[in-house]
C-alpha cells in the first residue's frame, strides 16, 4: 500500500479516499473509499447522478478540501497530508481548475483574470502577459481581452476560465461540470477546446453528468453513492484514430446503454 | 505531457503587487471606500491642523522674538518686606547704564492717581484702566516698539503737556491717527485736570505689553503738571547681543538698581518669558487632540466594518484565489493591505486637509506656515496602524474561509 508500483505512469493516484462531512450530530460520507489512477495525458470523465460525490471527489483531489482518510499521490508524491498553504503552492504549478459557474473575478478584465495564476506562481508581468496573449489567441477571445467578464457570453466566460486554468500549463486540469451552465453550441465550443488541450498532451479530469460530454474522454468513471461503480476505457476513441468523432461517441453511447 | 517552462516558484507577493491588488478592491468600490476613509481623514486632519496651528503660531512668536532681539532686560518695582510696592531709587537708570555690556537704558515712571479721558465730560468712573507713565525720550526703540502715528516725545514736548498713546490706549480712547490739536483730558483726585496734546501713537509692544495700555508723557511734564515724584518704576535695559553678556548683566541688575535692597527689585527677560509661554501654549491643544483621536477611532471602526462586508461580498473571489493557488497568507495579506491602503489614503487626505487648514489660518494671521513632521508623520503612521488593526480580523476571517465553501456560496 505504501509502495507505488508504477511511480512514473500515474500522474494522479488516490487510494481508499474518504471524505466525511460533519452535519448536525452525525457525519455524512460523500466519498466512500475511492481508488483511482489517472495517467499522464489521460482524459478521464467522472460521471454520476447528483449527490454521488463527484464534485467532492474532484475538490479533494485538487486539495480544495482535505481528505478525511486515504492517500492522494500527485506526480509520484504524497499530497494528502499537505497543509492548505502547501496545497495552494502545489496547485499553482500543477493543478488547474475550471468550474461550472466560471468564477471569473468581476473586478478584473478578462486579460487580468487570465494573467492572475501566472502572477500568483511568481512569473514576471511580462511573462504573464505573453502567456495570456498566447492563450487568448488560442481560444479565440483576444478581442475581449480588455472587457470585464460580465460583458461576455457564458461560452466566452468559460473559455476565459479555461485559459486561466491552463495559464501555468498545469500537470492536471480539474474541470467541474465545465459545460453544466452552457447551451449546446457553447458546450460544443468548450468541449472542442478541452479536446484540443488534451490532444496537446494535457491531462484532464472532468466531472459531468452529461453522457455526451463524457463521451469525449478516454475513460469514464461512474460514481455512485461515493464509490466507483464502473471504470471503463472508451476504446474506439483511442484505437480508431482516423475515425470521425461522431462514430466514437456513438460507440460509447452504445456501450453505456 | 507538455514541458513545463522554468518559472520562478516565488511563493510570495511583492509589496508593489500587493498594493496593486489591494487598490483593485478599493477602486471598484469607490464611494464606499471614500466614505469609510473619510472618518480617518477627519481624525488625521484634526490632529495635523491642531499641531500645525500650534507650531505655526509658536514659530511666528519665536520669529518675532528673534527679530526683536533677546537682549532686553527689564527692571521693575519689587515689594518691600511688608508687602508694599518698593520704588526704585531715582538714580537706578543711571547706575544701570554704567554696567559693562549695557548698551541702552530707558525708563518709565508710573504716575499714580491720574486717569485719562477723551474729554472732561466723560464720567470719571470710565477710566478704561489706562495708566499714565512718565517716559524717557529713547523708550520705543529700546522697549521693542516704534511710532505708528505722529511722533514720539522730544526734548521740547517732554516739558509740554503732550502725550504719546500706547496701542491699546489709543484704541480704547478712540484715536487711530494724530490730527493737529487733538488732546486728551488727564485728571485725578488731588488736582483738577489738564489737557494734554497728542503727539503720537505707538505700535503694539510684544516685550512690554504694559506700554500698550499706557499714556506716556515726558518726565519734566509729569513733574510739572501731574505732581509726579520722579521715581522710575520700570527700567528697560539693552545689552550687547551676546547671550552670555545678557546673562551676566541679568545677574548684576538687581544690586545695581537698588544697592540698598537688591531683593526689592524685579528683574526679568521678556524674551525668555515669551519663549516659555509659547512652549506652554501647546498644553491647551490636548482637548482638540483628544477629539481628533475620537474621530480616528470612529474611522477605524468604519474601516473594520467595510472590510468585514468586503470579505463577505467577495467570498467567491477568495475561494477562487485559493483554488488558483493563493495561500492563506496571501489572502490575508490582500485584505490587510486593502485595509491599510484604505486608511492610508484617508490619512493622506487628512494630512492634506489639516495642512491646508493650517496654511489658510496662518496666512490669514500673517504667520509662517509650519507643519511639524511629527504631525503629518504621526498622522500617516496612525492611519497605517489603524488600518492594520481594523483589517486584521476581517483578513483572518477571509483566509480561514474554506475554498469550496467560498466557491459554492455564489
Amino acid at each position: 500500500m505504501r509502495q507505488d508500483p508504477e511511480p512514473c505512469t500515474a500522474l494522479l493516484r488516490a487510494r481508499g479516499l474518504v471524505k466525511e462531512y460533519k452535519s448536525g450530530g452525525g457525519s455524512v460520507e460523500a466519498v466512500r473509499g475511492v481508488d483511482l489512477e489517472v495517467g499522464a495525458g489521460e482524459f478521464v470523465a467522472i460521471m454520476g447522478p447528483s449527490g454521488s460525490g463527484k464534485s467532492t471527489l474532484l475538490h479533494v483531489l485538487g486539495g480544495l478540501e482535505p481528505a478525511t482518510r486515504g492517500e492522494i499521490w500527485l506526480r509520484g508524491k504524497r499530497a494528502d497530508g499537505l497543509s492548505p498553504s502547501a496545497w495552494a503552492v502545489l496547485r499553482r504549478r500543477h493543478v488547474g481548475f475550471v468550474f461550472q459557474f466560471f468564477n471569473l473575478l468581476s473586478t478584473m478584465t478578462v486579460a487580468d483574470n487570465v494573467e492572475l495564476p501566472a502572477l500568483l506562481a511568481g512569473a514576471t508581468p511580462k511573462q504573464a502577459r505573453k502567456r495570456r496573449e498566447e492563450l487568448l489567441a488560442e481560444l479565440g477571445i483576444t478581442a475581449k481581452a480588455d472587457a470585464p467578464p460580465s460583458r461576455l457570453s457564458g461560452g466566452e466566460q468559460q473559455r476565459v476560465a479555461l485559459a486561466r486554468a491552463l495559464a501555468n500549463e498545469p500537470s492536471l486540469l480539474l474541470a467541474d461540470e465545465p459545460t453544466g451552465n452552457l447551451d449546446s453550441a457553447n458546450t460544443n465550443d468548450v468541449l472542442r477546446l478541452l479536446r484540443r488541450a488534451h490532444a496537446g498532451g494535457q491531462t484532464i479530469l472532468m466531472v459531468t453528468h452529461d453522457a455526451k460530454v463524457a463521451g469525449l474522454a478516454d475513460r469514464v468513471v461512474n460514481l455512485f453513492d461515493g464509490m466507483i461503480a464502473d471504470d471503463a476505457r472508451v476504446v474506439p476513441a483511442q484505437r480508431l484514430k482516423g475515425q470521425r468523432r461522431e462514430t466514437a461517441i456513438g460507440n460509447f453511447l452504445e456501450l453505456s446503454g | 505531457m507538455t514541458t513545463v517552462p522554468p518559472v520562478p516558484a516565488a511563493a510570495r507577493l511583492r509589496p508593489a503587487d500587493l498594493a496593486g491588488l489591494a487598490s483593485i478592491g478599493l477602486r471598484t468600490r469607490r464611494l464606499r471606500a471614500a466614505l469609510s476613509a473619510l472618518g480617518i481623514a477627519l481624525g488625521v486632519a484634526a490632529i495635523v491642523a491642531v499641531l500645525g496651528l500650534a507650531a505655526s503660531s509658536q514659530a511666528a512668536l519665536l520669529n518675532e522674538i528673534q527679530a526683536l532681539g533677546t537682549n532686553l532686560l527689564t527692571v521693575g518695582n519689587g515689594q518691600t518686606f511688608g508687602g508694599a510696592t518698593a520704588e526704585l531709587p531715582p538714580a537706578a537708570p543711571g547706575m544701570i547704564a554704567r554696567l559693562p555690556g549695557v548698551t541702552a537704558v530707558q525708563d518709565t515712571g508710573a504716575v499714580g492717581g491720574i486717569n485719562v479721558y477723551k474729554s472732561p465730560l466723560v464720567p470719571p468712573v470710565e477710566t478704561n484702566g489706562l495708566s499714565v507713565d512718565a517716559a524717557t525720550l529713547g523708550l520705543p526703540a529700546v522697549a521693542g516698539t516704534s511710532v505708528a502715528q505722529g511722533g514720539y516725545l522730544n526734548a521740547a514736548t517732554a516739558r509740554a503737556p503732550a502725550a504719546v498713546l500706547g496701542a491699546t490706549a489709543a484704541r480704547l480712547l478712540g484715536f487711530d491717527r494724530i490730527r493737529p490739536g487733538t488732546r486728551i483730558w488727564l485728571s485725578g483726585g488731588s488736582f483738577g485736570g489738564q489737557w494734554f496734546y497728542l503727539s503720537g501713537i505707538l505700535r503694539p509692544d510684544t516685550y512690554a505689553p504694559e506700554l500698550d495700555a499706557a499714556v506716556l508723557v515726558g518726565f519734566p511734564a509729569a513733574q510739572r503738571y501731574l505732581g509726579f515724584d520722579g521715581h522710575p518704576s520700570q527700567v528697560y535695559v539693552r545689552t550687547a547681543s551676546d547671550p552670555a553678556v545678557t546673562a551676566r548683566v541679568d545677574g548684576l541688575l538687581a544690586a545695581q538698581a537698588n544697592p540698598e535692597n537688591p531683593g526689592q527689585v524685579t528683574v526679568s527677560q521678556p524674551s525668555a518669558a515669551l519663549t516659555a509661554q509659547a512652549d506652554a501654549k501647546g498644553a491647551l491643544d490636548t482637548l482638540f487632540l483628544g477629539l481628533g483621536a475620537v474621530a480616528l477611532l470612529v474611522g477605524a471602526i468604519g474601516v473594520a466594518n467595510i472590510m468585514v462586508i468586503s470579505v463577505l461580498e467577495r467570498r467567491q473571489e477568495i475561494g477562487l484565489r485559493r483554488a488558483l493557488g493563493a495561500t492563506r497568507g496571501q489572502v490575508r495579506g490582500q485584505f490587510l493591505a486593502e485595509a491599510v491602503l484604505l486608511s492610508l489614503a484617508g490619512g493622506a487626505c487628512g494630512v492634506a486637509a489639516g495642512a491646508t487648514a493650517t496654511a489658510a489660518y496662518a496666512r490669514a494671521h500673517g504667520e509662517a506656515v509650519v507643519i511639524p513632521p511629527d504631525a503629518w508623520g504621526g498622522g500617516l503612521a496612525a492611519a497605517v496602524v489603524i488600518g492594520a488593526l481594523a483589517g486584521l480580523l476581517p483578513a483572518i476571517r477571509a483566509a480561514r474561509l474554506s475554498p469550496t465553501r467560498a466557491l459554492w456560496s455564489i
